[in-house]
């Protein structure tokens, strides 16, 4: 597997659409090592679709998204250096907290699965749940262990959709603790939340998306939710 | 359309008007007699079926190749003109064995395997239907292992019947029955050319509007 | 890539052994299928002559195409397949993985309906063992070959249940006729081993073809 890496991930003119639907339209913008890119807006504006494209699981209909030097098909050496938190949490349930990390540290092609997945829930505080099945954890929990499994293989890019869904107050400040942590050791953080007060002190820099389009780009954003307001409108 | 289609619909028209008058005067064959004609039509439906599978096939493989949305049209309207002629060949066959064996239907080898093709060609078109957004692909993927299938489906069912099977039982054909069958052929031929660029052509407005709709959204 | 192949099939029997799901209800429909299929062609007491293949073939499909749709239902919930194709691994390897999966449970089964339909149905299945071992991995292999990748095809997409045996059945003829005859010829009193052989090389063929096809169309599509 070619070693691949990069410094910054460029998403050019980019488009997607299902049929009639633009989901995505002509998207530009550029997010660099050390960074929380934010991407802001209502339901349907098209963060979810452009995730997707971002973790090289759809393609764009035009547009071209570029990872330093390499192009969405660079294939499993790409893949190794993005990690994704998805709306749909990506954990088997009949597993435990522990297999389902192993698993997907062992498919990362990390040396010591186990002894990664436990170090992983200890830093999530659910060390003592880790032989308890997935199925059996609340919504928040397995949020947390769902964020574990997509930063198990400490990836360059880490895409993380709705990240605070359902987190309680320590855990929250446990996430941005992370977040912040990501940041200073290089990586490229892109997070698409609904939740403006969180976001506000976390963002390097925030993207406005209505109806597929990048509205306002605001950097060192403040203020988010006025702006937001102004922005988006209704 | 091109200038060249209304015309060639025209003398499509005429030949198939034609036929008749053409099978008519084609020598009897000595043992099936007159019902032995259903053959003129038969056999050319078949040649086109078979054909249509295989351009089916090939331009499902370039569209999984190259994503180009071209290919996946004329896969489709390769699809559809496979479902249709197969479906005639699939009736006239009966037609013809009735008269000439005595039952609708005898499980040959080639008109067996031609029904399970008819089934891939149709499931294709059920899956293009109903299978939602994305299913173009999904699709060609069944019309490459359906046009794979075809050597494995032909053997498996002639050995199927009989472990030492028959001498095939379409007889050969004297020499004065080859001006009629060509004739028939080339019209089965014309029309399945005529149908295929007609169905691309629709699909090429559709992906037209498509593409217009798109943009409007755009500029709005 | 086989390491990776090796952790899919460990998760899967994994997940299997907690619930044990797939494994009884599998069984169970295709005990419930014996039995219609008794009720249907058993008469006064005897089964027709080559019956039993038959039915053992017909049973399989049907247990079978059930199997592969729970199987990937199973990764749809919080969308697991997604997840799979976003490893680094190469793509086949999520392919064989289930692949590998599937054939396990369908020989479990097996293992249990063979002697089961040889009893019934009065066909002596078991003369052979070692022919029928290759007749009925061969064709098991041949359809699950194809059923998962159709599976797999299917996962996003609408009407995928009934979508399924639309796709499958008319594609893994070939299957059915060989497995059939082939497993015919191992219970017939004159054995001929020319004929066995002969669709055990079939269904060899088909299965080299479509396995070789699956693992080249698997990721144009699987990917949008």
């Amino acid at each position: 597997m070619t070693s691949v890496d990069f410094d910054e991930v460029s998403v050019e003119d980019v488009s997607r659409h299902f049929g009639r639907r633009r989901a995505v339209s002509r998207m530009t913008f550029r997010a660099t090592r050390g960074m929380i890119l934010g991407l802001l807006g209502p339901n349907g504006a098209g963060k979810s679709t452009l995730l997707a494209m971002l973790a090289t699981v759809l393609r764009p209909s035009s547009g071209t998204i570029r990872y330093g030097t390499f192009n969405p098909s660079a294939g499993p050496g790409l893949r190794s250096r993005i990690g994704v938190l998805g709306h749909d949490l990506f954990l088997y349930p009949e597993l435990t907290a522990r297999e389902n990390l192993a698993f997907f540290a062992g498919l990362y092609g990390i040396a010591n699965s186990d002894a990664r997945a436990r170090a992983a829930l200890e830093r999530a505080g659910l060390d003592t749940r880790r032989d308890d099945s997935v199925a059996s954890f609340s919504r928040g929990m397995r949020q947390r262990v769902a964020l574990e499994r997509a930063l198990i293989h400490d990836p360059r890019l880490a895409l993380l959709d709705e990240p605070f869904t359902g987190l309680d107050d320590a855990s929250t400040g446990a996430l941005l603790g992370r977040l912040k942590a990501l940041r200073e050791s290089g990586a490229i953080v892109i997070l698409a939340t609904h939740d403006l007060d969180l976001a506000e002190g976390l963002l390097d820099q925030a993207l406005f998306l209505r109806d597929g389009r990048i509205v306002e780009t605001m950097s060192a954003p403040g203020a988010l939710r006025t702006t937001y307001r102004s922005i988006i409108g209704r | 359309m091109p200038k060249w289609f209304s015309p060639a619909v025209l003398v499509c028209g005429a030949m198939f008007a034609l036929s008749p008058l053409v099978i008519a005067n084609a020598p009897y064959e000595s043992t099936m007699g007159l019902v032995q004609k259903v053959f003129y039509y038969h056999m050319p439906s078949a040649w086109v079926f078979l054909t249509a599978s295989v351009v089916c096939g090939i331009a499902s493989a370039r569209f999984l190749a190259t994503g180009n949305a071209r290919h996946d049209r004329t896969a489709l309207a390769a699809a559809e003109m496979a479902v249709l002629f197969g479906l005639l060949t699939l009736v006239t066959g009966p037609l013809w064995a009735r008269k000439a064996w005595g039952q609708w239907w005898i499980w040959d080898a080639r008109i067996t395997s031609s029904l399970v093709g008819w089934m891939i060609a149709w499931a294709y078109l059920i899956l293009r239907q109903y299978g939602g957004p994305g299913s173009e692909k999904l699709a060609a993927g069944l019309a490459l292992f359906g046009m794979a299938n075809v050597p494995f489906i032909y053997v498996s069912v002639n050995y199927w019947r009989t472990i030492h099977p028959a001498t095939t039982v379409v007889p050969k054909l004297p020499f004065s029955m080859g001006f009629p069958l060509m004739f028939c052929l080339a019209s089965f031929y014309l029309l399945m050319f005529l149908l295929m660029k007609l169905r691309v052509r629709v699909a090429e407005q559709q992906a037209r509007l498509d593409a217009i709709y798109l943009s409007l959204d755009e500029e709005a | 890539m086989l390491r990776a192949v090796w952790l899919i099939v460990r998760k899967d029997l994994t997940v299997e052994v907690r619930s044990r799901e797939l494994a009884y209800t599998t069984l169970f429909f295709a005990l419930s299928c014996v039995l219609v299929f008794a009720f249907s062609l058993v008469q006064e007491g005897r089964a027709a002559e080559g019956v039993g293949a038959g039915v053992l073939w017909m049973t399989i499909m049907f247990a079978g195409n059930l199997a592969l749709g729970r199987t990937f239902e199973r990764e749809r919930q919080s969308e697991t397949l997604r997840a799979l194709m976003l490893v680094p691994a190469p793509r086949p390897a999520v392919y064989l993985g289930k692949l590998a999966g599937i054939v396990l449970l369908l020989a479990l089964t097996e293992a249990i309906l063979v002697p089961l339909v040889a009893l019934l149905f009065q066909a002596e299945l078991l003369a052979h063992p070692f022919w029928l071992v290759g007749i009925v991995v061969t064709g098991t292999l041949g359809f699950a070959a194809v059923g998962t990748l159709f599976a797999a095809m299917l996962v996003r997409a609408r009407s995928r249940d009934v979508l399924l045996p639309v796709l499958l059945y008319p594609i893994t003829v070939p299957v059915i006729i060989a497995g059939v005859r082939g497993t015919m010829a191992i219970a017939q009193p004159d054995f001929e081993v020319e004929v066995v052989r002969f669709w055990f090389l079939l269904l060899v063929a088909f299965d080299v073809v479509f396995i070789t096809l699956a693992l080249w169309t698997f990721e144009p599509v699987m990917t949008d």
